[in-house]
């Protein structure tokens, strides 16, 4: 070996710069062959394709679509799609993994048992299958839409989705909009106040009651004040299927139910180990201080378990975006379904959506890892 | 000095000992336990009874056609009928010996490492041979056996050869990334880390379209790659992300004085890490890999989407049989069953084997 290279730093140095010199090579070769494939190919290069007509319709869009619009309206509408069923898919499976961890806790042997029966069951099947269970099996086989399964003549269930009221905004509406951030911002100042008068006369005050109050009867004086300007339009039955009113396709109901149910049994584990985590003395050390057992879950347990539990809570929520691309499966018409697929097969360029693709979800991933470290953060414990 | 007997002590009173005493403790102590005790009863019974009478009372388990079946039960000689393609998909008919083999090889090899103690020679040589030989046999060509195309293998067979292969390939490229990543080397640290992190930000299906619709792209014209193969490709290539990010966690509990004292001993990096610290790395996440080869296998299903025949894609492919139309609910119930067990055992021994290696409680 020469001399110079028994100097660990010039070593690290040559090794770099045969990684550097690989890799531009590599990408150097890959970027030759495509250009000369797609050459070849008669495929078209560049993001012009993004202002060009799509062509094709989309089943269920929150924005204006139509066959006209452009591919950029697309990944618009698959995006606003994801981040759709996303939020929904959050909202449940946080309720459903909430209830089945509690009840993984439960000093009760039968629903103990329950809850780990259920963690045991969906988190072993593949998420793909459950999706598909749900959309060949469940929702396929409800009655026609003559036949629906009908709740209250408001909601009602068919093979072609669930149809509820909706809701219709008039003039005056804003009133309510505006009461129920009054009301947010008086339980913040009051919280405030009430924390300051605790500390200076020991008296507590009844926050989360008031608060509950004072939500509840703002925006209700409000709808009654504006002249009630919400009213709902009802499903109603025209010839083979249902008008009017809120309608939820079974290719977004497949999708939102499989991914909370299967998301849910992450989060309960998560809930479960953060609760567990928390030492036994502490529990003890609240008993003897004559905390109530529902204090000791407010002011001791909780606040150590959440900082345990949320951070992987919130991996899971990134995990069901992520696995929200499965739609691709069933055609919920999502960003992967629509514009990693039926506009990938209209334009051929399929290194530019892709990449598109990926950056999007890329995106979305950093914004959720910045949350998560801002919350690691805020809750790394201080040392004084 | 009077002389005392001792008494026996007296049993607990009945309703403290015993099953009485269980149910009174874990389903009857507090009012809000009754509520809850008649709630799971509640639950199990809208559970249970339909779906015992669906799979096993009102099922039909013997016949040859969908006529024999009763209506309101499970029709299970659907999945008898479809068994061969269920775990070997379009295998051909007259060659389901081969796949048949190489099971049988698998168990007995299994068996037999119950006896061989240790890791030896003997056992290394067979892990490197085994994928060789199962090769050979399920895609012929050599021997005298005929060649079957790749396309037509499918079922649990596809499925746990993507399993595998993903699983055997993933975890080098996941060192190698581990080991980048950890590295002082500030551009081989940011390429691995940009590498990880990219992976590890996009879905599963999107790399999986990459790797089935552009890498053809990447190479020159005649360099082909089957449909399988870029499956793999994706899919290992996925999995090393998340694989490298386990080994890293066990970097990460190793303690400081063990690098210190490799490198007082005088080792070179090489030795350092292949010799101390990633046997004690891997030690420390075997049971975080077996939950990362958990999700991989359950990954596999995704390949459907790319048009594989996987175990899933094989329920909607039989459930299409026009003589055994409706058959989608049994066809799941089976998948998701098969899938089931393969999970659920591999997480019963992730779970053996963390008690195995807990060392942190003095023993």
């Amino acid at each position: 070996m020469p001399a110079f290279l028994r100097d660990e730093k010039i070593r690290g140095i040559l090794y770099q710069i045969i990684a550097i010199v690989g890799f531009v090579a590599f990408l150097f070769y890959i970027a030759q062959n495509t250009a000369h494939n797609i050459e070849q190919r008669g495929i078209k290069t560049g993001f012009d394709f993004l202002h060009a007509t799509a062509g094709f319709d989309i089943t269920e869009s929150p924005i204006p679509f139509t066959p006209q619009s452009t591919h950029l309206r697309v990944f618009e509408v698959g995006l606003l799609n994801t981040l759709i069923v996303s939020f929904w898919g959050i909202v449940f499976s946080s309720l459903i993994g909430l209830v089945i961890g509690v009840w993984r806790l439960s000093p009760n042997w039968l629903i103990n048992r329950i809850a780990a029966a259920y963690i045991e069951t969906f988190r072993n099947i593949p998420v793909l299958l459950q999706i598909l269970f749900w959309y060949n099996v469940v929702l396929a086989t409800l009655p026609s839409a003559r036949h629906s399964i009908n709740l209250f003549d408001t909601i009602f269930i068919n093979n072609r989705g669930f149809f509820m009221p909706k809701l219709i905004l008039h003039d005056g509406s804003w009133m309510i909009g505006a009461a129920i951030l009054a009301a947010i911002a008086a339980i913040v100042w009051i919280r405030h106040w009430a924390r300051k008068r605790q500390e200076r006369t020991g008296e507590q005050f009844p926050v989360f009651l008031t608060g509950l109050a004072l939500l509840v009867l703002l925006p209700l004086l409000a709808y009654l004040l504006a002249g009630r300007p919400i009213t709902a339009v009802y499903p109603e039955l025209h010839g083979f299927n249902f008008r009017g009113g809120k309608t939820f396709t079974p290719e977004f109901l497949a999708l939102l139910f499989a991914l909370s149910i299967y998301t849910a049994t992450f989060i309960a584990e998560a809930i479960r180990s953060g609760i567990e985590a928390v030492p036994k003395g502490q529990k003890e050390a609240a008993t003897s201080l004559g905390l109530s057992p529902l204090q000791q879950l407010r002011f001791v347990v909780l606040p150590q378990a959440v900082r345990i539990a949320i951070p992987s809570i919130i991996n899971q929520y990134l995990n069901l975006i992520k696995n929200s691309s499965l739609a691709a499966a069933i055609g919920y018409p999502e960003l992967v379904t629509i514009f990693a697929g039926t506009s990938l097969n209209q334009t051929g360029q399929a290194l530019e959506i892709l990449l598109i693709t990926m950056l999007t979800y890329l995106l979305i991933s950093l914004i959720v890892s910045l949350i998560l470290n801002w919350f690691n953060a805020k809750m790394k414990i201080k040392e004084r | 000095m009077a002389v005392y007997p001792t008494i026996p002590p007296k049993e607990p009173p009945l309703g403290e000992r015993g099953a009485i005493a269980w149910v009174r403790h874990n389903l009857l102590s507090s009012p809000y336990n009754i509520a809850f005790t008649i709630l799971g009863i509640g639950i199990l019974y809208l559970i249970i009874p339909p779906f015992v009478k669906w799979a096993f009372l009102n099922a039909t388990w013997t016949g040859h056609s969908k006529a024999d079946c009763h209506p309101g039960g499970a029709c299970w000689i659907f999945i008898r009928a479809k068994l061969d393609m269920f775990f070997f998909g379009f295998y051909p008919h007259d060659q389901l010996w081969r796949p048949k083999t190489v099971i049988a090889t698998i168990v007995a090899l299994v068996a037999a490492s119950k006896f061989i103690k240790g890791f030896n020679k003997l056992k290394i040589a067979l892990i490197v041979m085994f994928p060789i030989y199962a090769y050979i046999l399920l895609r012929g060509g050599y021997f005298g056996l005929s060649p079957v195309e790749t396309s037509k293998w499918g079922g649990l067979l596809l499925t746990l050869v993507i399993a595998s292969v993903g699983i055997v390939l993933s975890f080098p490229i996941g060192i190698v990334l581990a080991l980048g990543r950890q590295s002082k080397l500030p551009i081989i640290k940011s390429m691995s880390v940009f590498y990880i992190e990219f992976v590890r930000g996009v879905p599963l299906i999107t790399v999986l379209f990459m790797a089935s619709v552009v890498l053809p792209l990447f190479f020159p014209e005649g360099v082909n790659f089957n449909k399988l193969a870029r499956a793999l490709i994706g899919i290992t290539l996925f999995e090393a992300a998340y694989v490298a990010e386990n080994i890293r966690s066990g970097f990460q509990a190793i303690p400081k004085g063990q690098y210190e004292a490799a490198d007082s001993l005088g080792l070179s990096y090489w030795q350092k890490m292949g010799l101390v610290i990633l046997p004690q790395a891997i030690k420390v996440t075997i049971p975080n890999l077996v939950g990362t080869f958990i999700s991989l296998f359950k990954d596999t299903s995704l390949v459907m989407i790319i048009g594989l025949f996987d175990l899933l894609a094989m329920v909607t492919v039989t459930a299409n049989d026009r003589d055994w139309l409706g058959m989608d609910t049994e066809g799941y119930v089976f998948a998701a069953f098969i899938f089931w067990i393969f999970t659920f055992s591999m997480s019963m021994y992730s779970k053996r084997l963390e008690k195995k290696l807990d060392t942190s409680k003095g023993k």
